[in-house]
């Protein structure tokens, strides 16, 4: 048997996590290395195989800005863990402890008094020149003074084995919720490793998180809500806030879900105004209140500001944190833990020189081409440039720049990096790895996760870890004891009878708007597909029967479906997959997927997927000049596809209030699309002709009905009962209007507010609608007929607007809340 | 002697919504800031529709700020501020005093050294702000005011001497977003990007300058009874000088303000100051109207027409 590690190259001048500088295998890692050299690489690529299709399954992305490969990309993990004994880790987290703790007095100290600056140990220029530092926010108590609730700190190995801190993440430090979800895939795929190494769990950092929050937050005896408050899908770890949102427990929301009223934050819910008691955010501090950050902020809260300064909310961590991000302040740090602490820093940090000062700069200027030069500010457009890429030129213009404002600089040692075994499909290989550390506040001070991100280089001999850059990830594990009272994930608390919950009380009321607009699109774009696939078929049938196509073509102009123009077929292929054409099937199909994606924490997995494949499908249509037979071909596709989606919102989701909502929104887009077709129809030349009212059955999806029941051809009567009238069939108009009724009876109960509406006039004007009087072998003959048509038309649009007015007032009641009945706020 | 002038002013801003706002949020910055040249004698703000919520503080640099909530649907909304103020003679006796420049950069830079009240809080305005972003051309712009060993002063003077001849006051040719190299490049603008401009060149130099909102008397034409509303807000630049202080400059009328500016309150920028700044919920499209009277205190002004 090969041996998989026979050709595993031997450490070279950088550290090995495996293997010591004799290349022999360093003890922590002989089981896993064992079981290494007993595996064939078949086994270990099926392993990696089992890594990758969880990723797949659990959705877990990251987003690449402006990535030519859609936004969503799966996100990189090798099946190797990345190993650290106990006795090592002590060390490596009372010094992330001890460098979150003194961070956190830095926080208060900046905020507050301005001590280190009145004292000279931290440069003014370098905070009050960082765009996070944000004046208004002078002065500014916190609850339990704890500025930093969350921190997260860089780390990389040099040749000496020891852990330097190459930065700090304190304003939204993002990937703890990563580290756990890559526990939760390797922990599988290597259950017995997992289990013999004793490794250490994480789930009490999250508790100790939750815990947290719900005890600092300002409450004032009312049971803590906290929310997560994230920038959007757009956002590089929007994943990830999904998922820690989902751990948490805690609501998921973006600032337009948020509400400022009398001094205090209000979620939007269906229910009216709940109060929101503290805020984990994941947007950064400028971007917070656009009353008083940044003005063109669309993502904050207008007014939080104020709110915090009040006391009435905890925000995680503290507006302006960010400030300490700086690279500048890493070299301030040992003296301030000196003066502070009277303790030297347990980590050291990579040697780092801000500029602002001119012996420093003159120092950094005589040696550039060694080091790397930063921004100080995140304000800065400024990459970071390695001097050993520039030519003399190059160096020179640095070195202008440098000196034009010296204290927006910092020039660094450049990172040395250990290296750690990776799986790259075909062998062994060692990559370079970086490691970040996460830290939260407890009651008893900072407590540290006991395992973190390791960050992978995406090359062999990269020297750079970063996920924007196409690197990948590892989970870290931390061997040996288990400290008491740790417990694999799941909460403490039991759950009894009383804790039952039957409904989500903190739906954001936008969450519910995007599922009504999902049903409504989804209804539409199914709607749009059947309108086109009778077009298609009458236009490829030409000539056989020319009423029939005049009739279908006059209902798809009518209905808005079908843009104006001089070639048919051309604006059949508009109608279908037209850029210009707003109402074309693919800009509907375009928004089905925005509103789906403004909703996917509500959809299943597997609906999600159904999704996925639908724009997948419509994207492939796009690249290729399809002839009409491959059109067909897509619609009807495209139709079974959507029929799923019809067969997800009927069996796969909870019937709670989204739910009721986005039913509705699909009857009332099928209500609209029905009453406005038939209306079309009945004014049109169609009425009498069979092979229209063929398309007209299958536009009703109700052909499979009328055949069964009556063997015949189509005739006018029989039809427009099976579309208008009957009951039973669950694509008859009557239907739509009865299922609406209903939930709308539901709506009235639960918000104990009826909405006012027409349609159940109408409804009943319908409902007495004699077909008898279509019958043109009675009184007044074929003229009498017409009128009756004309009128029954007439009837169709009133109902049609009446549905489209119902829309509107749902939507400003429940989602704008600036209906009188919503402007109450509640707190709980 | 202490000369000193009294003024009334009346600055009236009027929003006309095309659509109700259901909510609103706004902060106004129309109560002038106590100074040693200048006191307050009456202040009164007039608010239509009455605020939900109204709270009178400090902001953080140090200027009156009010706080505004209005959670009820409406479709105007109108601010009048009514003051009575005196100004005091302050501008400095001679610029050739100060020490050269050199030494003015060198006492602001970071040395590790502790810093005074005074030090801590002109470090606050030496650095970037979101009007006043800092390129190389603003400092290049201004090297040939700074001449070797000139005293600080002056050279402060004879650029906002290069500001008033090389710029044209345009009220067309900007808006508030308008960047400022772009300000530079065309050469003209008005008294808020003079001022801005001013500061980027100071700061960029490594000086410490902030952007001092307020009024200005202006003289009607002769002949001609002076106007309600015929006068705007009006915006300089002060500088930190280490042993004197900060010293105010008007780049738009190449002067250094004394009796006829009166201060409202100061920043890092128009940001920080701007008279009423607010967020509103709906209400579509809206200009507002301001009118700012500023006379003479027994003077009478015409009603215009």
């Amino acid at each position: 048997m090969p041996d998989l590690l026979a050709d595993y190259p031997r450490p070279d001048a950088t550290y090995h996590e495996m293997l010591d500088a004799g290349g022999r295998v360093r003890p922590h890692w002989q089981r896993l290395h064992e079981s290494l050299a007993r595996s064939t690489p078949a086994q270990l690529q099926q392993r990696q195989a089992l890594v990758e299709r969880q990723i797949q399954e659990n959705g877990v992305t990251y987003n690449v800005y402006a990535d030519p490969q859609g936004s969503d990309r799966p996100w990189a993990l090798d099946l190797l863990p990345n190993l650290i004994d106990a006795e090592e880790w002590q060390g490596i987290a009372a010094g992330v402890a001890q460098r979150a703790g003194l961070l956190n007095r830095v926080l208060a100290d900046l905020y507050g008094p301005q001590q280190l600056l009145r004292d000279g140990l931290l440069p003014a220029e370098l905070v009050f020149g960082h765009n996070n530092f944000l004046w208004p926010c002078q002065g500014v108590q916190v609850p339990g003074d704890t500025w930093l609730h969350l921190y997260a700190v860089d780390l990389a190995r040099a040749p000496d084995g020891r852990w330097w801190v190459l930065a700090d993440r304190t304003q939204a430090p993002s990937g703890a919720g990563y580290a756990l979800e890559n526990r939760q895939i390797v922990s599988r795929v290597l259950p017995e490793l997992y289990r013999d190494l004793r490794v250490q769990y994480l789930a009490g950092f999250f508790r100790t998180l939750q815990e947290q929050l719900r005890e600092q937050a300002p409450s004032e005896g009312e049971t803590p809500l906290v929310v997560l408050l994230t920038p959007g899908r757009f956002n590089e770890t929007y994943f990830e806030h999904l998922y820690l949102a989902r751990q948490l427990g805690f609501p998921l929301v973006e600032g337009s879900d948020l509400t400022v009223r009398d001094d205090t934050l209000y979620l939007k819910t269906l229910d009216g105004l709940q109060r929101v008691h503290a805020l984990l955010r994941r947007l950064d501090d400028d971007f917070c209140d656009p009353l008083e950050l940044r003005t063109d902020s669309a993502l904050g809260v207008p007014g939080l500001l104020e709110v915090v300064r009040q006391g009435r909310v905890l925000v995680a961590n503290a507006l302006g944190s960010g400030v300490l991000e700086s690279p500048g302040l890493l070299g301030f740090m040992p003296a301030i833990a000196e003066q502070w602490l009277g303790e030297e820093l347990l980590l050291p940090s990579i040697a780092t020189w801000w500029c602002g000062e001119p012996p420093v700069l003159e120092e950094a200027l005589g040696k550039l081409g060694e080091l790397v030069i930063k921004p100080a500010f995140p304000s800065q457009s400024f990459e970071p440039v390695f001097g050993r890429d520039l030519d003399e030129e190059g160096l020179k213009a640095l070195a202008e720049r440098l000196k034009a404002r010296p204290y927006a600089y910092i020039a660094q040692e450049l990172a040395q990096l250990s290296q750690s075994p990776v799986w790259d499909g075909q062998g062994l290989q060692p990559r370079a790895i970086g490691m970040r550390v996460y830290a939260v506040a407890s009651r008893d001070g900072y407590r540290v996760l006991p395992g973190g991100l390791t960050r992978v280089a995406g090359q062999a001999g990269a020297e750079v870890v970063s996920m924007q850059r196409g690197g990948g990830s590892k989970d870290t594990w931390v061997l040996g004891e288990r400290a008491q009272g740790q417990e694999p994930w799941h909460w403490s608390k039991p759950l009894g009878v009383r804790d039952l919950i039957r409904s989500d009380p903190y739906l954001p009321s936008r969450v519910v708007e995007n599922l009504f607009w999902f049903g409504r699109y989804s209804e539409r774009c199914d709607d749009g597909a059947r309108l086109l696939r009778v077009l298609l078929e009458q236009y490829v049938d030409d000539g056989d029967d020319p009423l029939a196509l005049q009739a279908a073509l006059a209902l798809g102009e009518q209905t808005g479906w079908l843009p104006p123009g001089e070639r048919l077929e051309e604006r059949l292929r508009e109608a279908l997959l037209g850029d210009e054409w707003p109402y074309s099937l693919r800009s509907n199909l375009q928004r089905l997927q925005w509103s789906a994606s403004q909703v996917r924490g509500k959809l299943s997995q597997e609906n999600w997927q159904a999704l996925v494949e639908l724009q997948r499908e419509a994207q492939a249509l796009e690249s290729r000049d399809s002839d009409l037979g491959e059109l067909l071909d897509f619609l009807n596709r495209l139709l079974l596809q959507l029929a799923a989606l019809t067969g997800f919102a009927l069996d796969d989701m909870t019937r709670d209030d989204g739910w009721r909502f986005l039913m509705l929104g699909r009857r009332i887009e099928r209500l609209q699309f029905l009453a406005d077709s038939l209306a079309a129809f009945l004014r049109g030349a169609g009425a009498r002709d069979q092979a229209a009212l063929e398309w007209l059955l299958e536009l009703g999806n109700s052909i499979i009905t009328y055949r069964s029941r009556y063997l015949a051809a189509p005739q006018l009567i029989p039809v427009l009962d099976l579309l208008l009238l009957d009951e039973q069939n669950p694509h008859s108009l009557r239907f739509q209007l009865h299922m609406v009724e209903r939930s709308l009876g539901a709506l009235d109960e639960r918000f104990a507010t009826p909405l006012e509406h027409r349609l159940t006039l109408l409804a009943g004007q319908l409902e007495a609608f004699d077909l008898g009087s279509l019958d043109a072998r009675t009184l007044f003959g074929e003229s009498g007929v017409q009128a009756v048509l004309q009128g029954l038309a007439d009837l169709l649009q009133t109902i049609s607007g009446a549905a489209g007015e119902l829309s509107d007032r749902l939507a400003l009641r429940h989602f704008a809340h600036v209906d009188a009945v919503s402007q109450q706020t509640l707190s709980s | 002697m202490t000369a000193s002038a009294r003024y009334q002013i009346f600055h009236d801003t009027q929003y006309r919504y095309a659509a109700p706002v259901s909510l609103a949020q706004q902060q106004a910055h129309l109560w002038p800031r106590e100074c040693a040249w200048q006191r307050c004698l009456f202040q009164e703000l007039d608010i239509q529709p009455e605020p939900s919520r109204r709270q009178d503080g400090l902001d953080v640099f140090g200027n009156p700020l009010t706080r505004l909530a209005f959670e009820r649907p409406h479709t105007e909304l109108q601010v009048n501020a009514r003051l009575l103020v005196e100004v005091f003679a302050h501008a400095p006796h001679s610029l050739a005093e100060s020490p050269p420049w050199e030494q003015v950069v060198a006492q602001l830079t970071y040395h590790g050294q502790a810093l005074s009240e005074a030090e801590l809080e002109a470090a606050a305005y030496r650095v970037e702000s979101p009007f006043v972003r800092l390129k190389q051309a603003f400092a290049d712009y201004a090297e040939d005011c700074f001449a070797p060993a000139r005293p600080f002063l002056e050279a402060v003077a004879a650029l906002m001497d290069k500001i008033f001849r090389e710029f044209t006051y345009d009220g067309e040719a900007t808006l508030v977003a308008t960047p400022l190299l772009e300000v530079l490049e065309r050469r003209r603008g008005v008294c808020q990007d003079f001022a801005h401009l001013m500061l980027a060149c100071l700061r960029a130099r490594g000086f410490a300058a902030r952007y001092v909102s307020g009024y200005l008397l202006t003289q009607p034409p002769p002949g001609q009874p002076r106007m309600i509303g015929a006068d705007a807000s009006h915006a300089w630049v002060s500088v930190y000088c280490p042993q004197l202080g900060w010293v105010d400059f008007d780049p738009t009328n190449n002067l250094l303000p004394d009796l006829q500016h009166i201060t409202l309150a100061w920043g890092r920028d128009f940001a920080d100051v701007s008279p009423l700044r607010g967020v509103i919920l709906g209400g579509g499209s809206h200009d507002p109207e301001v009118r700012v009277t500023v006379l003479p205190a027994g003077e009478v002004a015409q009603a215009q027409i």
